[in-house]
């Protein structure tokens, strides 16, 4: 079902480009940026942020030939048009192209057309290339280069089974995204989700997965019992949720390689709320007992849980911070629903919203600087710095919930509808919002982190 | 014990076809499993059959009690009056079917993060469970199951249905 997957990196020499198959994965160059003391530098709630006009024309083959994924002439556009929406999507960019561009030949790839670029008005240029290798594998270049200047910034190429010509595609995006804006990649990445159909009181519910993308697109379970809230392992080896299976609610944890699932707790108790801590090595969940519901934590292998909340009440959906030394969660111990911070061993408990309506469902971004939520009653997504404050609410009507960050903690996607839901995104930053395409209705939407 | 008997409009052909193979008194009948195909089924089989509810059954219970559900405000996990009295039927139900195991499911309305109303259903499952205690059931005859929001009642996004879809009900195996 699903495989772990493999694409080597290489840097691209001349025509034909020399390859290093054994090339590490590229480190997302961003890295170091992650690291500041807590504080984003993000644009003005509302302020015109000037995205920055790229030209990416189709990409040639240097001979046209047929794949399992289609002929590697018609694959060089799709993999332009993939780039083009992917930085289209990051709400930094305005791609122009491939439509209306004229396509570069082979040899032009590593020589462009400035002058031609130029008056397309494009600050930057895309080109690359889809080439059929001897051993049925395919090699996309990537190539990125300063219009005005009229110099190469980068050039990468990916060798990739048929069947990840997509992800060739989204690993140039990112490469070109963190070149020029110094953040993290987070195009080469999947969600996991609940699809959804039918009428709410017979709804029928299964964990399904697909490419950030929504390509690729594929279920997990049969839809004959509930399942909620599943998460990715930040390894990605693991994937764990919430099922309605025999009657028995409990968090499972599904083993990606295997496909094999498995109890998370062994209880009688109703357990739910599962998230992972950042080393992958450990889950917190939530567990009813007799009305009471608070907070543990178990090894993801299993062993014994840890209670680490103790307060009556509902302490409910912890999410770690990226350091694994803290977690985020909710309570209504104060009487409503209200978010606070605790150290990861449950000690230093203490409140961080204050706000009138509720707090729900908060979850730390992967860079550490922001916390996302649910704010009940207007049931719309926010983010606030984990030292607490009002917080900027991202989105307003719709009934969302269900907060999930990029990798990169650029964007959010969320459930949209209460009774029937979908899947949107938000940009944190512009607060530009669009719908996820599912083949039915969404809700519970896990970002993965970076793909190998 | 109060026998009714239910004289509906409804027909359901399953319903009756299981009432006939029912014939033997309750206390000959093994222990029945949890319900499971069929939570909140009662909510469907309440419509009733033609004849004589089989003591011990949920269309017996149906038609012994007020009803099979209590119902909880906004947020709320307490019982009102009219619930406790509820309630009281069911328990004085219970103690006549002494082998009769039940299910007692909390629901919450939609509006409530999907999490916390799993909670929240579990609060308002074990606040019934409880009272029923209190009135003398034995603990060991009851399970609590939470389906937070997941589980409506009814369809709509109005008042009128959360405030039938924030409930506790008692179910019992068919």
């Amino acid at each position: 079902m699903l495989r772990r997957l493999c694409i080597a990196v290489a840097f691209l020499g001349l025509s034909p480009p020399a390859l290093a198959q054994d090339a590490d994965p590229v480190a997302p160059p961003a890295a170091g940026a992650q690291e500041d003391d807590g504080q984003l530098v993000v644009d003005v709630t509302g302020g015109q942020r000037a995205a920055l006009p790229i030209a990416v024309p189709s990409m040639p083959t240097p001979q046209s030939a047929d794949t399992p994924a289609g002929n590697t002439a018609a694959l060089g556009r799709q993999v332009a048009e993939i780039v083009a929406a992917d930085l289209r999507n990051s709400e930094l960019f305005t791609p122009i192209g491939p439509s209306g561009l004229t396509a570069p030949s082979y040899p032009q790839v590593t020589a462009p057309d400035f002058g031609y670029f130029a008056t397309t008005g494009a600050q930057n240029l895309i080109q690359g290339f889809v080439q059929a290798n001897a051993d049925g594998q395919l090699t996309v270049g990537c190539y990125l280069y300063d219009v005005a200047a009229r110099s190469e910034l980068a050039r990468q190429g990916y060798v990739v089974a048929p069947r990840d010509w997509r992800r060739a595609a989204h690993r140039c995006a990112d490469s070109i995204f963190s070149r020029l804006t110094g953040e993290g990649a987070y195009f080469d990445t999947r969600i996991v989700y609940v699809s959804e159909t039918g009428p709410a009181r017979r709804r029928i519910k299964r964990l399904a997965i697909m490419d950030y993308d929504g390509a690729n697109h594929r279920f997990l379970t049969n839809g004959q019992w509930t399942v909620l809230t599943p998460r990715f392992a930040p390894n990605q080896q693991t994937i764990t949720f919430m099922t309605f299976q025999d009657e028995r609610p409990r968090v499972m944890v599904y083993e990606i390689d295997s496909g094999r699932t498995r109890p998370l707790v062994n209880t009688a108790y109703q357990t739910f709320a599962p998230r992972y801590s950042p080393d992958s090595r450990h889950v917190i969940f939530s567990m009813a007992v007799n009305g009471n519901t608070d907070i543990y934590r178990i090894p993801v292998a299993g062993g014994t849980p840890q209670r680490l909340t103790t307060a009556p009440g509902i302490d409910t959906g912890g999410s770690y911070s990226p350091d694994g030394s803290r977690i985020v969660f909710e309570s209504d111990r104060g009487g409503s629903q209200q978010l606070y911070v605790m150290d990861a061993n449950g000690g230093g408990q203490q409140r961080i919203s204050f706000g009138g309506g509720g707090y729900a469902t908060p979850v730390w971004s992967p860079r550490g600087d922001l916390i996302a939520f649910t704010r009940t009653g207007s049931f719309s997504i926010g983010v606030m710095p984990p030292a607490g404050g009002a917080g900027r609410i991202l989105n307003s009507g719709g009934g969302a919930e269900g907060p999930s960050w990029a990798p990169n903690g650029r964007a959010i996607m969320f459930t949209r509808g209460l009774s029937s839901g979908q899947l949107w995104y938000v940009d944190v930053a512009s607060g530009a919002t669009r719908r996820v395409p599912t083949p039915l209705g969404g809700s519970d939407p896990a970002w993965s982190t970076l793909r190998d | 014990m109060k026998r009714h008997l239910t004289l509906t409009v409804a027909l359901g052909a399953a319903l009756l076809a299981t009432a006939g193979c029912r014939s033997r008194s309750a206390a000959d009948l093994p222990p029945e499993p949890p319900s499971s195909s069929n939570p909140d089924g009662a909510a469907d089989s309440d419509g009733g059959v033609s004849g004589v509810a089989v003591p011990g059954s949920r269309a017996d219970f149906i038609a012994s009690v007020p009803s099979d559900r209590v119902f909880f405000a906004l947020d709320s996990y307490a019982l009102d009056s009219d619930s406790r009295r509820t309630l009281d039927a069911q328990a004085t139900w219970l103690a006549s079917n002494a082998p009769v195991r039940v299910t007692i499911e909390g629901h919450a309305d939609e509006r409530g993060t999907r999490e916390y109303n799993i909670a929240l259903g579990d609060r308002r499952a074990n606040t019934a469970r409880d009272y029923l205690q209190s009135r003398g059931v034995d603990p060991s005859r009851m399970q609590t199951i939470s389906y937070g929001k997941e589980r409506p009642a009814v369809e709509g996004s109005n008042e009128e249905g959360y405030a039938q879809n924030r409930r506790a009900v008692t179910v019992v195996p068919e």
